[in-house]
C-alpha cells in the first residue's frame, strides 16, 4: 500500500477544480495524492469528471484553479510534451502510418536517443509485452489486443515514471480484457511506476489497484484500497456503484456506538446496522448490505433481529445460488449463496427467515 | 483482420481475436474447401461455386439495371464524343475522298526532285478540282490543306472557278469539226448503255405524264451508266462522263441529255483518241461510231495544249512543286499533321520539321497550362490546409459556419466571381483605387493585376480552392485528436507532433484535393479567358478558338487528345509515387 502522505507524494492534485464552459464544475475540489510505485485507478460512471483529472494531469487540459504537482514541482503551465508521462489511450492511438517498430522509436527520437540505443529499448518494451516479432507489422496488422499491447509498450519504451491509461480495455472482448488487466499490473510492478488508471469498470478497478478513487458529480466519493471500497462503502453511491448491494430504507430508531437499530419504512421492522453516516436517533437512512452477507435461518445472538421473506425466485448460476426474496415490501432483495453439498435449495413461495452480522449492514447517508 | 502467422494472446482461450486467427490459419490451408482440384459441391450437387455464382446472377443483373440510364448516358455523352475527338484527330479522309485521282497520280513523284509533277498529275487534279467545284467541295479541302501550306486555301478557290475552262481550246475544235458535239444528246447516244437509256426514257415519259396530269414530278433521273463498249476505248473519257453525269444529277438534279459536258469532258476524249487507244475507236461499231472516227481522225491536227499549261493559266501557283508535296504528304486517310502542329511541327513535303520561330505557341502555351495549374494548385494547399485543419477541429457550430463560407463561391455563377475579381483587381479597380489612396502607390504606378498571369492564378485559386478544402477536410474529420495527443505525450512537441503524426495522415486528403484542383484547372477555360489578357490564357483558350473561329477541328482534337494524355500520364504518376489508394475524397 503506497502512502498518502503529502510530503512524500509523487502526483499531487491540490484543491483542483475545472470548469469548461464557466457555468458548471465539471471537476470540484479535487484533492488527491498518489504515492510513487502506486496503481491508483480513478472509477466513476461517464461525465463524473474522472477523464478530464486524467487529461490535466497530462497536460491536455489546463485546471481552472488549483495546483497540480508531479513530484514537488507544479507542472499546471507545462505543455504536454514536457511532463515526460506517459499515456495509454483507449483506441490505441497507434500511428496507422508507421510500423511497430517505428511507432515505439517514435517518443526516443524525439528525445534525439541514438540509432543502438533506440533499437535496444524497443527490443527490450517489446519484449516486455511479448510482442518482440512484431516491429515490423502495421499496426492495423495487429488484432485488438496486441495493438494495446504495442500501446502499452509505446507509453513505457521511454521510461518515464508515471503512466496514465484512459480506458485501455474499454474497446476489448471480455476474455482480452482479462489477460491484459493481469499484464499491465504486472509490468507496472515489475518497472516499479506509478499508474493512473481511468475505468468505468469496477472489476477491473478492484482487481488491478493499490488504491481507488470512486468519482462522482465532480467529486471523489470514496478514495480507498479495493477491499475497504467494497466492504466499508462510505456513503450509499459508492456502495451501490461497487458491486452488487442491497438497499433498505429506514429511520435510526436506535444509536449507541458502533451498532444501531434501524426501522424500515416500509413495514416497522427493525434491523441491527453498523452506524456509518448517521449522526443521531431520527436520521434518515439507507442501509446497504452485500447479498453474500445474508444469511439464511440465522443463528445469531439473543439481541438480533432477522426479517421474514418470501422466496421469490432461485436461480442456478453454476457456481453461485442466486435468491430473490421480498423483503420489508421490496422485491428485489437478492442472496447469494455458494454452490455448496449442503446448501438449501429454496423453492419460490417458501417463507424463510434471514439476517445478518450488524457489521454486515452499513447505515448510510440516505 | 488477424494474421495466421500470429501466436494466439498470452492466454489461450476462446476469445474472438484468437477464433478469428484460428479462421485464418483455416484458411491458409486451404481448409473449408477440401484441397484444390476438389470443388466443393452445394446440396443438390452442383458445384459451390456455380450455385453461387447463379445466385448472385440476378443481384448483378438488378445492380446493372440501376446505372444503365446513367451508364447510358455517360456513353452518349462522355465517351462518344472522347472517342470521336480522339478520332479527329487523325481523320485526314477529306484529301482522298476529295481528290481521289490526284492522289494516286501523285503516288509515283518525288516531291525531292524538286519539279512540279508531270501532266496526269495535272490533268487527275483538273478533273478532280472541276467534281469538286461542281459539288462545292473544293473550298473544303483548300481550307484542310490551308492549315499546312498558307495560300493553298485561296489556290483551290480561283481554280474552283477557272477550272471550267480546262478543257476549252478542245471543246471548241470539236465542236468546230462538228457541231454535234455540242450536243448533250450526242454524247448520251455515245456513252449511255442501254439499260440506262431504257430506264431514262421510262424517267423522261414520267415526267411528261405528271405534267400533263399537272402533278409535282420529283423523281431524280437515274443513276447514269457508262457502255462497256466504249469505256474500253475511251477509258479516260467513260470516267470524267460518268462522273459528270453524277454530278449533276445529285446537285442539279438534271438528266446528261439535257446538259452540255464539261470542258474537261472534251479534254479527256483528246487525250483518250490522241492517245495509245486512239487506234480503237477506228473498229468502234456502236452508236456514234462515224462521229467518233472522224474524230479520231482529225485529232493528230488539233491546236494542243497542255493541262498544265491551262491549269497554270488558271492560277501560277499550280507550278509550285510546294503545292503538290502538301497534297501528297497529306493524302492519306490517317495523318499526324495535327499532332505534329500541336508540338510546334508541321509536317512538310520534306519531311518533320519544326515550325517556323515566330509560330511556335502550343508548346509555350502547353508549359504555361502545367506551370500555372501547378501554381494554383500549390496555392489551393497552401490556402487550403489551414481552413481545412480548422474546420475540422472547430466545434460543431463554428465549424458549420465556416463550411458556408467555404461553400458560398459554389454557389455564386462563376462568371459572376470572374467579373467581381476584373472589378477587384483592374488598374482603375479596387485594390488599386484604395492602394494609391493608401499613399502606397502613386496614381501612375497603379499595379497591373489583371489580363496576366497574376489574375489567372488569383482568380482560379479562388474558384477551385473548395475543391481542395472538402477533401483535405472529410479526410482530416477521420484522424482522431488522440494521435495528436498521443504524439505529445511522447514528448513531441506541436511542430513534430503536427508533422510526423498529423500530416502523414493527411496526405490522402491533399492528394486527392491536388488531383482535382490540378486536373480542373489544366482544362479551364472561361476564367483564363476571361481574366488571362495574353499572358494568363491556357490552352483550353487555343482549343476553343479552333474550335469556334479558325475551325480546324483536327487540330483542336490533337491539342485536347494531348491534353488529356498529359492527364492521365500525371495521374499514373501519381499513383505510381503517392499511390491511388492513399487518395481519399471523404
Amino acid at each position: 500500500m503506497a502512502s498518502t502522505d503529502s510530503s512524500t507524494a509523487f502526483v499531487e492534485f491540490d484543491r483542483v477544480q475545472k470548469s469548461y464552459d464557466g457555468e458548471t464544475l465539471v471537476v470540484k475540489d479535487l484533492n488527491l495524492s498518489i504515492g510513487k510505485g502506486e496503481f491508483l485507478t480513478m472509477l466513476g460512471p461517464s461525465g463524473s469528471g474522472k477523464t478530464t483529472c486524467l487529461m490535466m494531469l497530462a497536460g491536455f487540459e489546463t485546471a481552472t484553479h488549483g495546483e497540480i504537482r508531479l513530484d514537488g514541482k507544479e507542472i499546471n503551465n507545462i505543455p504536454p510534451h514536457k511532463r515526460g508521462i506517459g499515456m495509454v489511450f483507449q483506441n490505441y492511438a497507434l500511428f496507422p502510418h508507421m510500423t511497430v517498430a517505428e511507432n515505439l522509436s517514435f517518443p526516443l527520437e524525439v528525445r534525439k536517443l541514438g540509432k543502438s540505443e533506440r533499437e535496444q529499448k524497443i527490443k527490450r518494451a517489446l519484449d516486455m509485452v511479448q510482442m518482440g516479432s512484431f516491429g515490423g507489422r502495421r499496426p492495423t496488422q495487429l488484432s485488438g489486443g496486441q495493438q494495446q499491447r504495442i500501446a502499452l509498450a509505446r507509453a513505457l519504451v521511454f521510461e518515464p515514471e508515471l503512466v496514465l491509461m484512459d480506458e485501455p480495455l474499454g474497446a476489448l472482448d471480455k476474455q482480452l480484457r482479462e489477460t491484459l488487466q493481469f499484464e499491465i499490473t504486472r509490468v507496472a510492478h515489475d518497472l516499479g511506476i506509478t499508474v493512473v488508471y481511468v475505468t468505468h469498470d469496477q472489476t477491473e478497478a478492484l482487481t488491478m489497484s493499490d488504491r481507488v478513487a470512486v468519482f462522482d458529480d465532480g467529486r471523489i466519493q470514496q478514495l480507498a484500497a479495493p477491499d475497504t471500497l467494497y466492504e466499508q462503502p462510505q456513503n450509499s453511491f459508492v456502495a451501490q456503484f461497487i458491486g452488487e448491494n442491497n438497499t433498505l430504507r429506514g429511520k435510526v430508531a436506535k444509536l449507541s456506538g458502533d451498532h444501531c437499530v434501524v426501522r424500515l419504512d416500509e413495514t416497522g421492522e427493525e434491523i441491527d446496522a453498523l452506524p456509518v453516516n448517521v449522526t443521531r436517533e431520527g436520521d434518515e437512512t439507507l442501509v446497504s448490505i452485500r447479498p453474500e452477507r445474508v444469511e439464511f435461518n440465522p443463528e445469531l445472538g439473543p439481541d438480533a433481529h432477522t426479517l421474514t421473506a418470501e422466496v421469490l425466485e432461485f436461480i442456478y448460476m453454476g457456481d453461485v445460488f442466486r435468491t430473490r426474496l421480498k423483503v420489508a415490501g421490496r422485491d428485489d432483495f437478492i442472496v447469494k449463496t455458494r454452490n455448496r453439498a449442503d446448501q438449501t435449495r429454496f423453492a419460490p413461495g417458501q417463507k424463510i427467515q434471514i439476517g445478518w452480522l450488524p457489521q454486515d449492514c452499513r447505515a448510510l447517508d440516505p | 483482420m488477424t494474421d495466421a502467422t500470429t501466436g494466439p494472446d498470452h492466454l489461450t482461450g476462446p476469445t474472438p481475436d484468437n477464433a478469428l486467427r484460428d479462421a485464418d490459419r483455416a484458411e491458409a490451408r486451404g481448409g473449408g474447401s477440401g484441397g484444390p482440384g476438389d470443388p466443393v459441391l452445394a446440396a443438390d450437387g452442383t458445384p459451390l461455386k456455380q450455385s453461387l455464382n447463379r445466385a448472385l446472377r440476378a443481384q448483378k443483373l438488378r445492380a446493372l439495371a440501376l446505372i444503365a440510364p446513367l451508364l447510358l448516358f455517360i456513353l452518349v455523352t462522355f465517351i462518344a464524343p472522347i472517342v470521336d475527338m480522339l478520332f479527329r484527330s487523325v481523320e485526314n479522309e477529306i484529301v482522298v475522298e476529295t481528290l481521289p485521282r490526284t492522289v494516286a497520280a501523285l503516288q509515283d513523284w518525288d516531291y525531292a526532285s524538286g519539279e512540279a509533277p508531270d501532266e496526269p498529275a495535272y490533268r487527275a487534279m483538273a478533273f478532280d478540282l472541276m467534281i469538286a467545284a461542281e459539288r462545292r467541295e473544293h473550298t473544303r479541302v483548300g481550307s484542310r490543306l490551308n492549315y499546312e501550306t498558307t495560300g493553298i486555301s485561296s489556290l483551290f478557290r480561283k481554280s474552283g472557278r477557272g477550272v471550267d475552262d480546262v478543257g476549252e481550246v478542245y471543246t471548241d475544235q470539236f465542236v468546230e469539226l462538228n457541231e454535234a458535239w455540242e450536243e448533250p444528246a450526242t454524247w448520251v447516244t455515245l456513252m449511255a448503255s442501254e439499260d440506262w437509256q431504257e430506264s431514262h426514257s421510262e424517267w423522261v415519259a414520267a415526267g411528261e405524264a405528271a405534267e400533263a396530269a399537272d402533278e409535282d414530278f420529283d423523281d431524280l433521273p437515274p443513276r447514269f451508266e457508262v457502255a462497256d463498249r466504249i469505256a474500253e476505248i475511251l477509258p479516260e473519257t467513260a470516267g470524267i462522263y460518268q462522273a459528270f453525269a453524277d454530278t449533276i444529277r445529285t446537285e442539279d438534279e438534271e438528266s446528261p441529255a439535257e446538259e452540255e459536258p464539261w470542258n474537261v469532258v472534251y479534254q479527256a476524249l483528246y487525250d483518250d483518241l490522241s492517245g495509245q487507244l486512239g487506234s480503237a475507236a477506228e473498229t468502234y461499231a456502236g452508236p456514234g461510231a462515224d462521229l467518233l472516227r472522224e474524230a479520231a481522225t482529225a485529232v493528230p491536227d488539233f491546236e494542243t495544249m497542255t493541262v498544265t499549261d491551262q491549269m497554270i493559266e488558271v492560277d501560277e501557283d499550280w507550278a509550285e512543286p510546294e503545292v503538290w508535296g502538301t497534297i501528297k504528304a497529306f493524302d492519306g486517310p490517317y495523318t499526324s499533321g495535327y499532332f505534329l502542329s500541336s508540338v510546334d511541327l508541321q509536317k512538310t513535303p520534306d519531311g518533320v520539321e519544326r515550325q517556323p520561330e515566330g509560330e511556335r505557341i502550343y508548346i509555350l502555351l502547353f508549359e504555361r497550362t502545367l506551370f500555372l495549374s501547378l501554381t494554383i494548385m500549390a496555392c489551393c494547399v497552401a490556402l487550403g490546409y489551414p481552413v481545412a485543419y480548422l474546420l475540422s477541429n472547430l466545434p460543431m457550430r463554428t465549424s458549420n459556419l465556416l463550411m458556408i463560407l467555404v461553400l458560398l463561391p459554389f454557389w455564386t455563377s462563376l462568371l459572376v466571381r470572374t467579373s467581381a475579381w476584373k472589378v477587384l483587381l483592374q488598374q482603375q479597380g479596387v485594390i488599386n483605387d484604395v492602394l494609391v489612396w493608401l499613399g502606397i502607390i502613386s496614381d501612375g504606378g497603379r499595379l497591373v493585376m489583371i489580363n496576366n498571369q497574376f489574375g489567372t492564378i488569383v482568380a482560379m485559386t479562388h474558384i477551385l480552392l473548395p475543391f481542395m478544402i472538402l477533401p483535405l477536410y472529410s479526410v482530416m474529420k477521420t484522424i482522431p485528436p488522440s494521435y495528436v495527443r498521443a504524439a505529445k505525450s511522447l514528448g513531441a512537441t506541436n511542430w513534430t507532433a503536427f508533422w510526423r503524426v498529423y500530416f502523414p495522415q493527411s496526405v490522402p486528403g491533399i492528394g486527392a484535393g491536388c488531383i482535382l484542383v490540378f486536373i480542373l484547372s489544366i482544362g479551364y477555360y472561361i476564367t483564363p479567358e476571361l481574366v488571362g489578357g495574353t499572358t494568363g490564357t491556357f490552352i483550353s483558350n487555343r482549343i476553343a478558338y479552333h474550335i469556334s473561329n479558325s475551325l480546324n477541328w483536327g487540330l483542336a482534337a490533337a491539342l485536347g487528345t494531348i491534353l488529356l494524355a498529359v492527364v492521365l500520364i500525371l495521374y499514373w504518376l501519381y499513383d505510381k509515387i503517392v499511390g491511388i489508394d492513399n487518395v481519399s475524397l471523404g
